[in-house]
């Protein structure tokens, strides 16, 4: 699974540091989103069914699929990466559910 | 033609990823998908617009493949170019992905998306279409509807907010004889991962128009982007249809055109629209839909 | 020693193009520059070179379809002209920024308004900011030749950047004379297929032409303005290994013609050059200790190689086709800045001439030197050739 990852920030000293032409390694974050939320997505996991239409209509790609083993039978859920989410809401808006609900956050 | 793209059987990776678009940003889930459709052996062209704006700010480097930023105008050539460097390198099994806002595609980017056409190199166009030029704060573009409110067409007693129509990109792509066009919204995100999937599968160039509501630019809460991307289609303002061996083939008919008052009133870049200007809207939707039935689409 | 053929300007550089086998040419046509892209795809039809020639639909586009070809790690070729210069000069900055070594050829042709076909130096001496190198040709054997060293300079690793070769439109795109076109065997070695660790790649996934904030874009600049001076050394390099193979020698960023001794030098760029040493070898049998100083290289300038042809100067000239419109011409401009630089305090006289497309005859140029040795220092930038009366204040 590719994925853009967190990575420390590059620390350029001198100037032969610098990755000239405006050209590096793609796929590599130094910021997380997380403080962009007023809310947040919470999950009942026992309310999804594992449709994964949150998954496939978050614009940010911050939910996944999941697999549960539950008594040997396997589940697909989704899981959130509230690194990333920015809480716009999408995801509690298309569960038939309501496996997910959006929280104020405290403060 | 391969297994229909599902939420089940799409990829899992995520090769958009950690951007700064605003929350609920339908232009974003438009590129986010078709990059799970197409793979990692993607070379991806954008021009300035959100997507590029949100994603390339070093070092916060959002696209896990290889991308490149093109000036404004130029996303069709550089896309030319980087089949051509492609096909010089040796390269295969790779796809040439070009992504524009309305703005790079219907505006400023209509010479070169219109050479790249001529040019049918098998490259595949997608424009997201928020309907105004959203990355520089919300200002009219060639596809913003009619009635819209943008900052450069403020709606007040003199200037009553974009008079003119949306420029049919559609049709004006598919008169070029292109191999594969389609329109998609992003409320309908399956039929636009397939008809990526299609275009991928088309020798020569694709094209594809997919509706992408800004939450921000539309006036609506973060929350409403596919649901509003959904009620265009379902009223009718905005078709599902593809273009392809010279013809035009609808992919979903409304069961009713109704609902714009409600899709116009509930986004604040209509809300200054009286009931005459809503009139219009209708008229002008019914008119489209005439036309389609003449087609015989 | 490879053929002889009696060929244009354009053909020459063709030629020398065909040599240097770039894997993708993108160029849109204008006068003067056509027959350079009809050639090349003439040859394309032929065979005898081996490249992607996709038709684009503006200038704009053939820079950006070249920057795209460039970042897959091809080597690309361009061309254009003046109108087509300027249509594409957002695409130059991204270029040279990006550090694309791509190579264009540039028939130097005036701008508009008026409109005109003719040659002069506006076009590329406008976009002398845009972070290219710029290098001069004069006369067809040139033109091929830097074709080839064009893509040694600009692919070099220390440089990395695009070169732009101009050649005068008309006088010299358009003008037939013997060239020698080397053979494969005779220049073998001499330019590689490009390799480069910067591109585009399948197996590590690259981010290409990312912005940058206040916090390091100075910084990315600096690094820019130091590969573009580490030009002027290696063209020497590159030009010295070429005499090697051929044995033709051009001399580096500018050519000093009688300047050891010279007390009364004139600067020029391009196709004139010739046409000055006649004049030089004139006066030198009238007893003046004139001289002609050649740039070849205007980007990067090259300041130290330049004030090393002038220490004797009495008086110097910078006979130029450009004006600066409220100013003076931008060739004076750079000469002026490496005088006081190398505290050099002969009189310093600007000759613009040449300007859509009029001649500069033998005339004119004796007229220069005739004002730097009478001292006409009232007037030190000066339009010369006119043909009416300059009554306007």
């Amino acid at each position: 699974m590719i994925r853009p990852s967190l990575e420390p920030r590059p620390v350029i000293r001198k100037l032969s540091e610098i990755p000239q032409g405006g050209s590096c390694k793609a796929g590599f974050l130094v910021d997380k989103n997380a403080g962009w939320r007023n809310r947040t997505p919470k999950l009942d996991i026992d309310k999804c069914i594992g449709c994964l239409q949150c998954y496939l209509y978050c614009p940010d790609g911050v939910i996944s699929k999941k697999n549960l083993d539950s008594d040997g039978r396997q589940l697909t859920k989704v899981d959130i990466d509230y690194d990333f989410c920015k809480g716009c809401g999408i995801c509690e808006k298309i569960c038939r559910r309501g496996a997910i609900s959006m929280e104020e956050n405290d403060g | 033609m391969s297994d229909r793209i599902n939420a089940r059987n799409i990829s899992d990776s995520e090769f958009f990823y950690g951007h700064k678009a605003c929350a609920g940003c339908g232009g974003s889930l438009a590129v986010r998908i078709a990059l799970k459709v197409l793979g990692e052996n993607t070379l991806l062209v954008e021009p300035a617009g959100c997507m590029s704006a949100v994603s390339f700010n070093y070092p916060q480097m959002s696209f896990a493949n290889n991308a490149i930023i093109s000036a404004f105008a130029g996303t069709g050539a550089v896309m030319s170019g980087l089949k051509a460097g492609a096909e010089a390198m040796g390269l295969k099994d790779y796809h040439v992905l070009g992504i524009a806002g309305d703005g790079g595609t219907a505006d400023i980017g209509i010479q070169a998306l219109s050479g790249l056409i001529d040019r049918n190199d098998d490259v595949i166009y997608i424009c997201y279409d928020n309907e105004a030029y959203m990355n520089t704060g919300i200002q009219k573009s060639g596809l913003t509807p009619f009635g819209a409110t943008t900052t450069t067409t403020p709606a007040g007693s003199r200037v009553k907010g974009n008079i003119r129509p949306k420029k049919n990109l559609f049709e004006i792509v598919a008169a070029h004889g292109i191999p594969y066009a389609a329109t998609a919204s992003v409320g309908y995100i399956e039929d636009f991962a397939n008809k990526v999937k299609r275009a991928s599968e088309v020798k020569g160039t694709s094209f594809i128009h997919v509706l992408a509501p800004c939450p921000t630019g539309w006036g609506v809460d973060t929350s409403e982007t596919i649901d509003i991307a959904r009620e265009i289609v379902d009223t009718g303002l905005w078709y599902l249809a593809e273009y392809y061996d010279g013809e035009f083939h609808l992919n979903m008919k409304p069961k009713a055109l109704e609902g714009v008052s409600h899709y116009i009133k509930r986004q604040s870049r209509f809300k200054h629209l009286s009931d005459e200007d809503i009139e219009t809207i209708i008229r002008e939707r019914d008119k489209t839909w005439e036309r389609i039935a003449l087609i015989g689409a | 020693m490879g053929e002889i053929r009696y060929v244009s300007g354009d053909e020459a550089f063709a030629q020398g193009i065909r040599l240097a086998k770039p894997q993708v040419i993108s160029a849109y046509p204008i006068t003067p520059q056509t027959i350079v892209v009809e050639r090349l795809a003439d040859m394309v039809e032929d065979g005898s070179l081996d490249s992607k020639f996709v038709h684009v639909e503006s200038e704009h586009s053939a820079m950006m379809t070249a920057m795209g070809a460039s970042a897959m790690g091809a080597r690309a070729f361009t061309a254009t002209s003046s109108q087509g210069l300027l249509y594409m000069a957002e695409c130059l900055t991204y270029v040279s920024g990006g550090r694309f070594p791509i190579v264009m050829m540039n028939a130097n042709r005036a701008t508009a308004l008026p409109w005109s076909i003719y040659g002069d130096h506006r076009d590329s001496l406008s976009q002398l900011d845009s972070g290219w190198i710029q290098i001069y040709v004069e006369d067809a054997q040139e033109s091929l030749d830097m074709a080839l060293e064009a893509y040694r300079l600009a692919e070099n690793e220390d440089v990395r950047l695009p070169v732009m070769i101009n050649l005068d439109g008309f006088i010299l795109t358009h003008t037939y004379e013997a060239v020698d076109i080397p053979s494969e065997e005779e220049i073998s070695g001499f330019l590689k297929p490009r390799d480069t660790w910067d591109k585009l790649d399948l197996n590590n996934p690259v981010s290409m032409a990312f912005t940058v904030g206040p916090e390091l874009n100075e910084e990315f600049n600096l690094l820019h303005h130091k590969a573009s001076l580490a030009a002027i050394k290696e063209l020497e390099n590159i030009d010295a290994e070429y005499a090697k193979l051929t044995g033709r020698s051009y001399g580096g960023a500018v050519s000093g013609y009688l300047t050891e001794d010279a007390e009364y030098i004139l600067i020029t760029m391009g196709s004139i050059s010739g046409l000055v040493r006649d004049s030089v070898d004139e006066l030198r049998s009238e007893g003046v200790k004139a001289g002609v100083l050649k740039i070849r290289m205007i980007r990067p300038f090259p300041t130290d190689e330049l004030l090393k042809h002038l220490g004797n100067a009495i008086a110097i000239g910078t006979l130029e086709k450009d004006i600066s419109f409220g100013y003076e011409g931008t060739v004076y401009t750079n000469v002026n800045s490496a005088l006081h630089k190398g505290r050099n305090f002969a009189d310093s006289y600007d000759f613009i001439g040449g300007i859509g497309g009029r001649d500069i005859s033998k005339e004119i140029i004796r007229e220069c030197f005739t004002v730097m040795i009478n001292q006409e220092t009232d007037r030190l930038v000066r339009f010369v050739g006119l043909e009416v009366e300059d009554d306007v204040r």
